[in-house]
């Protein structure tokens, strides 16, 4: 059979990859080229006609303060975040790579909150913060806890960067957890000979053989933190008084709250360039940094 | 003492310094949950006078369970999450598997452009593709509220990442002499692809399986764009809503944050150590 003619090609094709043509355009290429096509467009989300704006909806981004105040806090909680996150993963992934007993099953433990979805999650916590904190510094009358965090400005944000990393320090673990295994047993061992104490070891050995773990750990951070919505709403819903909206619920706020679709879609759109640009920067630093043993 | 002796001291010590930190950061960790299951056998009242009490001073009590699954319609809700997860798991393993296949295995323009549109999508997050997803389902074809809808967009939207280690695992794993002898004794690419590759691909379905599956139960904001009607809620939907409405009844919300939590930390005990490997194998690709 010649199996070099279009035909045979286009057979092949479609028999293979044809559905998932249409359903990754249909899902992901269609509505993203739609969606630069209604930042131009000032659409209140009902009427049938989407009148063109040319760049209003971007003059109005510009001027929407909420929108950049949103951004400046996703930025700093994202910061505080990506950095206690991975502090803690690392720490975390080099105890139970230690050879402690039962490793295996705290390592299971450390990734539970993973299972779960963010909107329980800041359910759960909002208990936590709202009463239990509240009820143990009244019992212990300790002033810091006696009224619940959630309702102070920077508690809120105190509270999200708390759930945060408590949320995705047990995954990230699991990626450091193979970044140690990956380090040889030989190079460890000829550190020690050659007198390096424990601390030295990781720092001078792991670490720089590792540096792959961290680009990836730190880019699922940065794009998972830069896109929080879940806790977000769940946990302070943006209060108090609109102090802990982040971008993205910013972004939801304005398109279906507030029904201006084309300023929520070009918020969106400059929102996800600023996050590309942060992660592939990172990216690139990162893989500059790589030495190999 | 002679610093063999010491030596071996100073490792017990370091040991039990590790054990100690380790039960500490442990509990921390599962603190949070340890708080709802002992407060969801208490009163509302109790739960108000004390959430750190073992034991509410009226007693154990079950009835937030009944009462909470009633009103969160956990059973429907249950429902519709399994059949949205389950279906939208398997149709984007079988899609996903047969694309990276085609891709693999020629080098024609069409796999090449959609492989690299694949990859650039990746970076594109959901917050870009909610608006026009919601305008065009929502407003143009108007087929917003049906279970087909959010798993067609579920598998839309997860193809390219498993497309993308499916690739990656062809590549690797499958080794082309296999499938030309599959040729010589007369299989054509289909059969070639069902009765050879597919079955070889088992740990990275697996895995692709269990990194899917659980984006899709846990996903919240998705769905509860594309499904408005209570009848059609997914449990974060449900759990959401109900808060929403019984958030002062606090005890029906640790139920009903129980129950949500409930399937899928069943589903840990058994498939853990499937799910940390899956976990793993897919963020380190």
């Amino acid at each position: 059979m010649n199996t070099n003619t279009a035909s045979y090609k286009c057979k092949q094709y479609m028999m293979f990859a044809g559905v998932t043509t249409v359903v990754f355009a249909a899902v992901v290429i269609v509505p993203f080229l739609y969606g630069l096509y209604l930042t131009f467009t000032s659409w209140d989300g009902v009427s049938k006609s989407k009148p063109f704006v040319a760049l209003a909806n971007y003059a109005a981004t510009f001027a929407d303060s909420a929108y950049w105040q949103a951004l400046g806090r996703t930025v700093i909680y994202s910061v505080i975040a990506v950095i206690l996150v991975n502090v803690v993963a690392f720490i975390l992934a080099f105890l139970v790579t230690s050879g402690v007993k039962g490793q295996n099953f705290f390592r299971a433990g450390f990734f539970i909150p993973n299972l779960i979805g963010g909107i329980v999650l800041g359910y759960i916590w909002k208990f936590v913060f709202n009463r239990a904190f509240v009820a143990l510094g009244e019992s212990l009358s300790v002033g810091a806890l006696s009224t619940s965090w959630l309702s102070t400005t920077n508690g809120a944000m105190l509270c999200l960067i708390i759930v945060s990393v408590w949320q995705y320090a047990g995954y990230m673990m699991l990626i450091y957890v193979a970044g140690f295994m990956s380090v040889s047993a030989d190079v460890l061992e000829a550190a020690k000979i050659d007198g390096c104490t424990n601390l030295q070891t990781i720092w001078n050995i792991s670490v720089p053989l590792m540096v792959s773990s961290f680009v990836q750990c730190l880019f699922l951070t940065i794009t998972r933190c830069f896109m929080v919505y879940d806790v977000n709403l769940s946990l302070t819903k943006g209060e108090p008084f609109n102090s802990s909206v982040m971008a993205a619920m910013h972004v939801y706020n304005q398109a279906f709250t507030y029904k201006n679709y084309g300023t929520g879609q070009a918020e969106a759109l400059i929102l996800f360039v600023v996050c590309a640009v942060v992660g592939v920067l990172q990216v690139y630093v990162g893989k500059k940094a790589e030495v190999s043993a | 003492m002679d610093a063999n002796e010491r030596a071996a001291r100073n490792k017990k010590i370091n040991h039990a310094i590790k054990i100690i930190i380790l039960v500490a950061l442990f509990i921390c960790f599962i603190f949070p949950f340890i708080l709802v299951v002992i407060n969801v056998f208490k009163t509302k009242a109790d739960i108000t006078s004390n959430p750190l009490a073992l034991i509410g001073s009226h007693g154990f009590t079950m009835k937030n369970f009944p009462e909470a699954m009633q009103k969160m319609d956990f059973w429907r809700s249950f429902g519709n999450s399994a059949i949205i997860t389950i279906c939208s798991t398997i149709l984007t393993i079988l899609f996903a598997s047969m694309t990276a296949y085609v891709i693999v295995r020629n080098k024609w323009k069409a796999c090449g452009a959609l492989f690299g549109l694949m990859i650039a999508s990746m970076v594109i997050p959901f917050q870009v593709l909610m608006i026009p997803l919601v305008s065009l389902y929502g407003g143009i074809f108007g087929i917003l509220n049906h279970r087909a809808t959010l798993i067609f967009m579920h598998v839309g939207f997860s193809l390219s990442m498993a497309t993308f280690m499916f690739h990656g695992a062809i590549n690797t794993n499958v080794p082309i002499s296999l499938e030309e002898a599959a040729t010589i004794d007369g299989c054509n690419r289909w059969q070639t692809y069902w009765q050879i590759v597919f079955p070889l691909l088992k740990p990275t379905i697996a895995t692709v399986a269990i990194i899917d599956a659980m984006a899709f139960w846990n996903d919240y904001l998705l769905p509860s764009l594309v499904l408005a009607r209570k009848e059609l809620y997914t449990i974060p939907i449900a759990t959401q809503v109900f808060y929403g409405t019984y958030s002062t009844d606090i005890g029906l919300v640790m139920a009903a944050l129980l129950l949500a939590m409930l399937p899928i930390l069943i589903l840990y005990l058994f498939l853990q150590r499937y799910i940390v490997e899956g976990v793993t194998s897919g963020a380190v690709k």
